[in-house]
């Protein structure tokens, strides 16, 4: 992913503590690392995958990018529409309302992310209302013009939101997030909540505007079936930080980390005749708020050393194009699955 | 593979009732569910009933509230005789009053020698209709002599004036002080709910410290303090003013709490980040995409209050705390049921109690299908 | 084969709600075998969920089992029906729980936040079994040891939140097996789980299953799920058993048109990178609004008109141990059309 053009997005050592408060005055006694140094980049027109399992961080990250929740450090350097590049960890608010215009979210729930007392119309013109773009009628031309675009009815126009199905509901979810033209686009697990048969009609359509648009995605998600079928590359995370970072071929056949593969192995293969043996974890996913000496997974680690319990292993390029957090790395032969 | 997505969603095959109920708005949707719930639609009629009969107090009563007559005390209930030689002809028995010389107390015997006949917009007292002009027409009245000395629907109490003329502008004053103090509650309410609910922080806490501590106060010595406090020599409309005012200030915690309730709940929403991320400013959030989310909570939330208001208004006047005569509540009539001799002569003093138990349950009713229909996923 | 230890035969549940009536369960038939596990799979509103608390006899009102028959063979050998017990006697009551485990989705909801898990364990073996409050005790460590819970003698005094996700599972797991039941119904037991605590929750599951020769009800949405644990699988689809068949049969010769959809739609582990998915058109109707004749019938890529949105197809049995319900296997029945 080697382009001339800077990246649309990158993220420099990204940290998100939130203080833990006890007692009556509120003493800060602790902090959750939610997301611990995190580091990666978005080319334009390329999806990035963050997966990992619940606490991981991958959505206080997402936020963070997008300013919904103020980062603790690092910066967050977004390439606008005229070439400048903008750290948005550090822009004050007023300055942070033009950036944020061109990175939009497409949200996990379809039933909470639309104003139930809005029309479809007035939520999908929201965003070029409160920018004063066009006139009345300009927007509702736009509007129409989003609702092709997400294969809709523009006789729907003037329904409410409760008159659709989840998976129409993601569709104007998705109008709305295209209405400002964003460069960016974080979606926070568009399709889990989404029924299977739904859930294939609303990946192709991100993956057909990708490739018109040329947007770019963050994409958010802890099924890595999904995963496989929308990224370009896919980071993982396990506690506050990423473990690997690489292609989507290249890391689902060849993990170098071995939370990577415990995790592809643990993903259920919808084909009875390659059920296999189970890489099976032991124990609990650590408490981002203790988190172990060392490399936080060790004490799972089938493959740990008594470096691993002492020393934190860094990303680092362990061939083949994966970035990997494992002192380890390059000595062990991990399974990942084959394409078919 | 994009055909059969395209097709998917392009097959607009509605009929005209789909289409009316996918363009209804909340609030349409919000009615249908309502109209549903029988017990709260015929409750919402009857407290219709209750507030127009309040503003039509004056024309509804037939003789002057304040008009006394020692020789009238405590004459029971009339009987309303309906035809006469065969047609209908409402009409009321005059009364001859006797005094029981063993008992020393007057026995009221009608005397069927002299009918009044009962006419529809009769001329009695005058009063002015909601302060636009000056009038002498009542619902009621007699076609001869003055009401005052011959209709007693509901009886006279013991200075003999008509139970059924005070028990309507009663339910005026009792009715206005509880939307009176609904309103200044949700104002408060709304306001340091909203602030609390917005903001956050030390602001949420300050507040919430101050509803938990005002919540913590039994209600009715709170009450009885500060209407001890209040001067004497007031009139009545200051004292009708500083008791929805007592009301009020313990009425607005609920409300204040349902209001930051759903602010917190509804910073969270998804769509309230949508806004944020659009760039739309904070007012545009708060006014077009969270107050109308709750909205419908408050409207419930404040039918609910009303009875409580209601109910505090007839307390403290019972009490002898809140309105005063010549103030007229329900609470004050219902001071006047307050000794067990009273009681005893005159049982019909106890009839105030009536429109105050129906209109308590109609609001809980109202309430409760607001509540249910006002919530559209819940 | 062995008998069925539990037969299901046209069972129908009924929701009678303001707007009209949702046939949740509208004729679902299937078997289930000691030792074997039965994956009923389905979107929403397919009915899974319902069939299974239909057996269970543990229906919320408004809806009712109106038809059919749940035939349960006893330990003893006598089998009974279960529609056609009073759903809160005692008898039934026994069949929960004593016959029948069953694990939810939540285990948060289905555990009581004020007692110890101890407790919550030892009152449903004491429900069942005659024993002292001591022998319960003991058994429920051991129980708690069996379903993998790290230092059990110390977590039997702890309460249900104290616990992560995937062990309040395991104590779910544990509390429904505590008077050793013969069939334990799973309903979506691994949904609200990371896929490593899933991996390890089914795992559970399979061991468990070959220790005591339970027989299985998996019900999920999710067909690498199915395909990780069902021996045999039964496809439902608004309210309708649509096709039941072996696991391999209903993977690699899937015969009704939805099973086939469903099967190509489904992202997959083993796909190429940014390759596209196969679609079903259209989304599942809204309950209120079942469509006439098959209910696929409008997203269906067979469909025949006339045939299939006029009558309801019948199961045909293709296979000895396969069926589906569909007109390209059935002839179409008289309709007044």
């Amino acid at each position: 992913m080697s382009t001339a053009s800077p990246p649309v997005l990158s993220v420099e050592r990204l940290r998100k503590y939130f203080p833990i408060r006890r007692g009556v005055l509120r003493r800060v006694v602790g902090h959750v690392k939610a997301v611990d140094d995190v580091t990666f980049s978005i080319a334009r027109g390329e999806t990035l995958s963050l997966v990992g399992e619940s606490g991981c961080g991958k959505t206080t990250t997402s936020r963070c990018i997008l300013r919904a929740v103020q980062p603790t450090e690092g910066s967050i350097r977004f390439l606008t529409g005229d070439g400048r590049q903008v750290d948005v960890a550090g822009l004050p608010r007023a300055e942070l309302r033009p950036v944020r215009r061109q990175m939009q979210m497409i949200f996990q729930d379809p039933y909470s992310s639309l104003n139930p007392r809005m029309t479809i119309s007035d939520i999908i013109a929201e965003p070029l209302l409160v920018n004063g773009i066009g006139d009345l009628d300009a927007r509702r031309r736009r509007v129409a013009e989003l609702l092709d675009v997400v294969q809709l009815p523009r006789a729907y126009m003037n329904r409410f939101p409760h008159a659709f199905s989840g998976g129409q509901r993601q569709r104007i979810g998705i109008a709305r997030a295209l209405a400002l033209n964003p460069a960016l686009i974080v979606a926070d697990e568009p399709v889990s909540a989404l029924d299977v048969s739904v859930q294939a009609q609303i990946i192709n359509l991100m993956l057909e505007l990708q490739e018109r648009l040329g947007l770019s995605y963050l994409f958010v998600a802890h099924d890595l079936s999904v995963v496989k079928h929308v990224s370009h590359r896919v980071a993982v995370m396990y506690v506050g930080r990423i473990v690997e970072i690489a292609d989507t071929a290249t890391i689902f056949a060849r993990p170098r980390h071995p939370y990577t593969e415990a995790l592809l192995s643990a993903v259920p293969v919808p084909d009875p005749r390659k059920r296999a043996k189970r890489i099976v974890l032991e124990g609990e996913v650590a408490d981002p708020s203790n988190v172990p000496a060392g490399c936080a997974f060790h004490p799972r680690c089938a493959y740990a050393t008594e470096r691993c319990r002492q020393e934190k292993p860094e990303l680092r390029d362990a061939g083949g194009g994966n970035l990997v957090a494992c002192h380890r790395a390059a000595e062990l032969e991990l399974r990942g699955v084959a394409a078919q | 593979m994009s055909a059969p997505a395209t097709q998917a969603a392009t097959t607009p095959l509605v009929t005209a009732a789909e289409e009316k109920i996918a363009a209804a708005t909340q609030l349409q949707l919000t009615w249908w569910r309502f109209r549903k719930h029988k017990l709260a639609v015929a409750s919402g009629i009857l407290v219709v009933l209750f507030y127009i009969g309040a503003i039509l107090a004056d024309f509804l009563a037939v003789t002057g509230p304040h008009s006394t007559d020692a020789a009238r005390s405590y004459i029971p209930p009339q009987s309303i005789h309906w035809y006469d030689d065969g047609a209908f002809k409402p009409h009321v028995y005059a009364l001859k009053g006797k005094r029981d010389m063993r008992t020393f107390k007057i026995v009221y015997a009608p005397d069927p020698s002299d009918k009044r006949y009962l006419q529809l917009f009769a001329r009695g007292y005058s009063y002015s209709f909601l302060g636009l002009f000056e009038t002498d027409r009542h619902l009621l009245g007699l076609d001869r002599g003055k009401p005052e000395d011959a209709l007693f629907l509901l009886g006279t109490d013991q200075l003999g004036r008509d139970v059924w003329s005070r028990l309507m502008l009663a339910t005026r004053t009792s009715l206005t002080v509880g939307l009176v103090g609904v309103a200044l509650s949700l104002f408060l309410g709304v306001l340091l709910g909203g602030i609390s609910g917005l903001y956050g922080g030390v602001v949420d806490t300050v507040i919430q410290r101050m509803i938990e501590i005002l919540r913590s106060i039994p209600t009715i010595p709170l009450w009885m303090g500060l209407a001890a406090a209040l001067p004497n020599t007031w009139s009545v409309t200051q004292v009708y003013i500083a008791i929805t005012v007592i009301i009020s200030l313990i009425g607005w915690t609920e409300l204040a709490r349902v209001v930051r309730g759903r602010f917190l709940a509804l910073r969270e929403e998804d769509f309230v980040t949508a806004a944020e991320l659009a760039g739309a400013s904070r007012l545009r959030i708060i006014f077009r995409h969270m107050v109308p989310s709750f909205l419908s909570h408050i409207i419930a939330a404040v039918s609910l209050a009303l009875p409580a208001m209601i109910i505090s208004e007839t307390t403290l006047s019972f009490l002898g705390l809140g309105l005063r005569p010549p103030a007229i509540s329900w609470g004050v009539l219902l001071q006047d049921a307050q000794n067990i001799q009273a009681l005893g002569i005159a049982p019909w003093l106890l009839v105030v109690a009536v429109p105050v138990i129906i209109v308590i349950l109609a609001f809980n009713f109202l309430g409760d299908g607001l509540r249910d229909a006002a919530d559209p996923y819940g | 084969m062995a008998d069925p230890i539990l037969s299901v035969r046209g069972l129908e549940t009924f929701f009678h709600g303001d707007e009209g009536i949702v046939r949740a369960v509208d004729g679902a038939s299937f078997d289930l075998f000691p030792g074997r596990t039965l994956g009923i799979v389905g979107e929403s509103g397919c009915g899974k969920s319902v069939t299974a608390r239909s057996i269970l006899r543990i229906v919320e009102r408004p809806g009712r089992v109106e038809n059919g028959s749940v035939l349960l063979r006893r330990a003893d050998g006598s089998t009974v029906d279960l529609v056609k017990l009073d759903a809160s006697s005692r008898e039934m009551r026994e069949v929960r729980g004593g016959e029948i485990g069953y694990v939810f989705q939540e285990p948060m909801s289905s555990l009581s936040a004020y007692h110890t898990i101890g407790n919550q364990l030892m009152e449903a073996i004491r429900l069942h079994r005659t024993v002292t409050k001591a022998e319960a005790r003991d058994r429920a460590i051991e129980l708690l040891r069996m379903v993998g819970i790290p230092r059990p003698e110390q977590r039997v005094d702890s309460y249900s939140f104290e616990l992560s996700g995937g062990l309040r599972q395991r104590v779910m797991i544990a509390l429904s097996l505590a008077a050793e039941p013969r069939i334990l119904i799973a309903d979506e037991p691994t949904t609200a789980l990371d896929v490593t605590t899933q991996a390890q929750i089914l795992e559970l599951i399979r061991r468990i299953q070959e220790e005591r020769n339970l027989a299985v009800v998996l019900i999920t949405h999710d067909m690498g799920v199915i395909a990780e644990m069902a021996d045999a699988v039964a496809v439902m689809y608004l309210g309708k058993v649509v096709e039941t068949g072996p696991v391999d049969a209903i993977f690699h010769a899937p015969k009704h048109p939805y099973t086939q959809s469903l099967l190509r739609s489904i992202p997959s582990v083993l796909a190429q990178p940014l390759s596209r998915l196969a679609t079903i058109t259209g989304s599942i109707p809204h309950p209120f609004a079942r469509p006439a004749g098959c209910p696929f019938h409008p997203r269906c890529p067979s469909f025949m008109p006339g045939t299939c949105d006029t009558g309801a197809p019948g199961l045909t049995r293709l296979a000895p141990d396969h069926e589906a319900r569909c007109f390209l296997y059935d002839q179409p029945r008289e309709t007044s059309a």
